[in-house]
């Protein structure tokens, strides 16, 4: 049998983690839904990783072989996506935080 | 830092996303879970930034992007009010849509600082797929989301725009899109145009999806949208072959879709006959037959002393409450009551207010402590041991056609039971019908009394008729 393509196992990765979201999430009390839905988007702003990526294209490497000066495209387009998830980031998770310190027990 | 390492880094920021949402689970652990997404997003960042070559400019763009996009998230977060959470939500997952976009399209046009070129600098048939699926779905939770925020925001109206044609348009964009990742796999990433076309394809799919739901379906449009930028985000974890972003698209991805899954089931509706869309415009042949019989009017006084003289009093709370910004006034008069020795709990339906949990939020935000708020399976057999039940800006989650009346567009729907109660008091603007455009029959029961007005007024006025 050849080799197993990497791709097959990030494919495990991911339809293993949809699992532990469905059990997860069925786990959450409705009255954090709110909270939720803003934690989830801080937590998916993680795409920020892609947009560093894009953000330093090209540097400390040779010229790309095809030499269509992608680069300077890529490193234009990735510095507005890091705006745009940071935005995400400390929006989602401070208005989660100042959410979820509104929940109060009763007083006794 | 050794690509090995760094994978293992991003798995651990991966688990620290999924104990965030674990801690979501009960409010005592809410904070600390909250904690744990911020470590593993910490984690993830800087792993990348030892990861990728950096150099003077890189490093500018990097810290100036942060500083700016947090500088304005932060600001968001402290000054946004509890009751612009819906669109504040949607806003959040149009920029997740649109980064998506971004990342996908700098992947097709530097793969190399993406580590998925080969050596004449052409992309896998696979990567092309990954990122044609990434840019579709951001574009779709981009333009979606947009109208959702217009909708929610005011900006545009509530009402379903239906298009001529509409199904069969949305399924020629989605073949076209089809059509031109297909295109775009074929050329080895060449074919840069076919790129773009799929993304303005899905723009436009985005909105001809969205706009025809009714603003009352909003919290299934919302958190489907969210579910969206959740596969959006897990495709490009594929291309990016990142486990942090494929374990973190996958959570997002489901919790988006049960958040849909719970919505449509407290409305029994299915989830495709809202995504299809124009709910609420055949309702409206029924509201225009116009109330029937005779509603009871009562003043705040006469609330204000049925109430001070009760012995158990449950508050029913909907999207009129957070119109009005009422929940503070009603915070007022539960403690009110509390100190007559009255009994006060909340009842809360799923889809009461324009989101999942939208109700709890704003309860909280007044000091409402979270163990005298209920659900739906947890308090509605309370009612019949209540003398009055406090309707305040729902109508359609609490009315009994929904139970007994086969021929009603809402039958089956479950409902708080109200009319159990003692007394049932409902603070509405007008008779009208809800947005189902549905008639609701209690107004004209005799246990019912209509406190008509302001919600926000009239909780103040029986406020001071109490004290």
């Amino acid at each position: 049998m050849e080799a197993v393509d990497p791709t097959i196992y990030r494919l495990a990765i991911f339809v293993l983690a949809v699992f532990v979201g469905y059990y997860v999430v069925w786990s959450v009390t409705p009255a954090l839904h709110t909270p939720l839905m803003a934690v989830t988007n801080a937590i998916s702003s993680v795409i920020i990783v892609g947009a560093l990526l894009a953000a330093t294209a090209g540097v400390g490497a040779p010229p790309s072989p095809d030499g269509d000066g992608g680069e300077g495209f890529s490193r234009i387009v990735g510095t507005i996506a890091i705006i745009l998830a940071s935005v995400n980031i400390f929006g989602g998770f401070l208005v989660t935080q100042r959410m979820l310190a509104m929940y109060k027990k009763k007083e006794r | 830092m050794s690509a090995n390492l760094a994978a293992l880094l991003y798995l651990a920021s991966g688990i620290l996303f999924i104990l965030a949402l674990r801690g979501l689970s009960s409010p005592e652990t809410a904070r600390q879970g909250n904690l744990f997404g911020m470590v593993g997003m910490a984690i993830a960042i800087v792993t990348t930034l030892f990861a990728v070559n950096l150099d003077g400019a890189g490093i500018a763009l990097i810290v100036g992007g942060v500083a700016i996009g947090g500088g304005i998230g932060a600001i968001i977060a402290r000054r946004i009010p509890m009751t612009a959470m819906p669109q504040l939500v949607a806003a959040f997952h149009s920029l997740v849509g649109m980064a998506a976009v971004l990342v996908a399209a700098a992947a097709l046009y530097a793969p190399e600082a993406f580590h998925i070129a080969n050596d004449v600098g052409d992309l896998k048939a696979l990567s092309l797929f990954e990122l044609s699926l990434g840019t579709a779905i951001g574009a779709i939770t981009f333009s979606g989301s947009v109208i959702a925020f217009a909708k929610l925001n005011g900006n545009m109206s509530g009402a379903p725009i239906l298009l001529p044609a509409r199904h069969l348009i949305n399924i020629a964009i989605g073949v076209f899109i089809a059509v031109m990742i297909a295109f775009l796999m074929a050329s080895g990433g060449d074919a840069k145009t076919a790129f773009w076309l799929i993304t303005i394809a899905a723009f436009i799919l985005g909105v001809t999806l969205i706009i025809p739901i009714g603003g009352a379906d909003m919290p299934v449009v919302v958190s489907m949208l969210n579910s969206y930028s959740g596969w959006a985000a897990a495709a490009l974890g594929f291309t990016l072959e990142n486990t942090a972003l494929l374990v973190t698209g996958a959570l997002v991805g489901s919790s988006g879709a049960i958040l849909s899954y719970i919505m449509c089931k407290g409305m029994n509706r299915s989830f495709i006959s809202v995504i299809l869309g124009g709910f609420g415009e055949d309702g409206s042949a029924s509201a225009a037959a116009g109330p029937q019989g005779n509603a009871k009017q009562g003043s705040a006084e006469d609330a204000a002393f049925v109430m001070k003289n009760a012995g158990k009093v449950i508050i029913v709370p909907g999207y009129g409450m957070a119109v009005a910004q009422a929940q503070h006034a009603l915070k007022e008069m539960g403690d009110l009551l509390k100190a007559e020795g009255v009994d006060v709990a909340y009842a809360i339906h799923p889809v009461a207010g324009r989101m999942p949990g939208h109700m709890n939020v704003l309860l909280a935000e007044a000091n409402v402590p979270y163990d005298e708020v209920f659900e739906l399976e947890d308090i509605n057999s309370d009612f019949s041991n209540a003398d009055v039940a406090f309707v305040i800006g729902a109508n359609d989650v609490t009315n009994p056609a929904a139970e007994d009346d086969p021929g009603s567009p809402i039958y089956g729907m479950p409902v708080l039971q109200v009319w159990k109660a003692g007394t049932v008091f409902f603070v509405k603007r007008s008779l009208g019908s809800g947005y189902a455009g549905v008639e609701n029959p209690l107004f004209f029961r005799d246990n019912t009394m209509m406190l008509l007005g302001d919600a926000k007024k009239m909780t103040e006025e029986i406020n001071k008729a109490m004290g």
